[in-house]
């Protein structure tokens, strides 16, 4: 209502200054509104526009922050360094773990030709060198599971980026975690070698297989 | 039951060291007829181009598992008697099981000990 207006009516329109409506048009005019409003958003519409107005919120700062940490050069820098740095360590233990082996097999083809008591003593020591090289495979095994789980953060980057409108839409296909190669269980059961607090131990394996019998 | 030392035996691992370990440990325990196979689809060829009696398989190996290479082995007429054993780092319950039903023989569990080794394949061979 404009300031000076009669209280009993104003005006209609600009162009028609002589055209009048009362006090009891103008109620019904607002009443009309507001029951409209009154039916339309109630408290908990208001309620849920005010959440999506905090998740919208979320999410630019969200995008702000992701695009500070620069995914590019998580993706293309820090794994693919820390996958080399890893595949480099599986190919120098491999290296080593030959090296040893064959100072082993020529200790083990000298101790042949050593009388039997300290060939037996040596052919023992061997043993126990062959025994700890299993830990080749172990660590290589190992490694292999933090690789695929940092190809699977950088697919999972590579995603949200994508999703939230960055550069790095395109997938890759190197970086793309395995997926199991014939039925869900056979894939599902490649699990790797687990942590010894989790691992089944050769004596509980032995048990788990008597009890079949 | 008498061991016939000279039984060829197949040992089948995607990592060389493993291989040449089981060969080297198997060598100590007097069997030398050893041969390798890279994974299960290397290892059904050989198996079926040469008589075997034994054969040590790992799990986790691209393209065929040790799983599914003895699931060939226990569906082929003629390969179905051929003792077998898993050698793998896979110690999950699960995966013990899975490699029962599908007609393992024996199973060790890596890292393993040549004492171990020794156990189980004289539990699949008999004692020598």
């Amino acid at each position: 209502m404009t300031a000076g207006a009669s209280p009993e009516s104003v005006s209609r329109a600009p162009d028609n200054s002589a055209a009048k409506i009362s006090r009891q048009e103008i109620r019904e005019v607002v009443e009309s509104v507001a029951s409209t409003l009154h039916g339309d958003i109630t408290p908990a519409d208001l309620k849920v526009i005010h959440e999506l107005e905090s998740l919208v919120r979320y999410i630019h700062t969200a995008k702000r922050e992701i695009a500070a940490l620069c995914p590019d050069d998580i993706r293309e820098k820090h794994i693919r360094e820390a996958t080399d740095e890893l595949d480099a360590i599986v190919a120098h233990t491999e290296d080593a773990t030959g090296a040893i082996l064959d100072a082993a097999e020529k200790i083990e083809a000298i101790a042949n030709s050593l009388e039997v008591d300290p060939a037996i003593k040596l052919a023992e020591e061997v043993t126990r060198i062959y025994e700890a090289c299993n830990f080749q495979d172990i660590t290589g095994q190992r490694i292999g599971k933090i690789v695929t789980a940092l190809k699977n953060i950088e697919a999972r980057i590579e995603s949200l980026t994508a999703a939230l409108g960055g550069a790095a839409a395109v997938p890759s296909s190197s970086g793309a975690p395995k997926t199991p190669k014939t039925a869900k269980s056979d894939g599902d059961l490649l699990c790797g070698p687990q942590l010894p607090a989790n691992a089944k131990n050769q004596d509980e394996i032995d048990a788990l297989l008597k009890s079949f019998d | 039951m008498s061991v016939d030392k000279a039984m060829n035996i197949l040992i089948v691992d995607d990592y060389k060291t493993m291989l040449r370990i089981i060969r080297n440990l198997l060598k100590q325990l007097g069997f030398d007829n050893v041969d390798e196979a890279s994974d299960g689809s290397d290892a059904l060829q050989k198996l079926r181009d040469k008589q075997y009696g034994l054969v040590i398989s790992d799990w986790n190996m691209e393209p065929m598992t040790g799983l599914q290479l003895l699931r060939e082995v226990r569906k082929d007429v003629k390969l179905k008697a051929t003792p077998f054993i898993m050698i793998t780092a896979e110690s999950k319950t699960d995966n013990v099981v899975a490699a029962k039903e599908a007609g393992v023989n024996n199973y060790i569990v890596k890292p393993f000990n040549a004492a171990t080794l020794k156990t189980k394949i004289e539990s699949v061979i008999g004692a020598f």
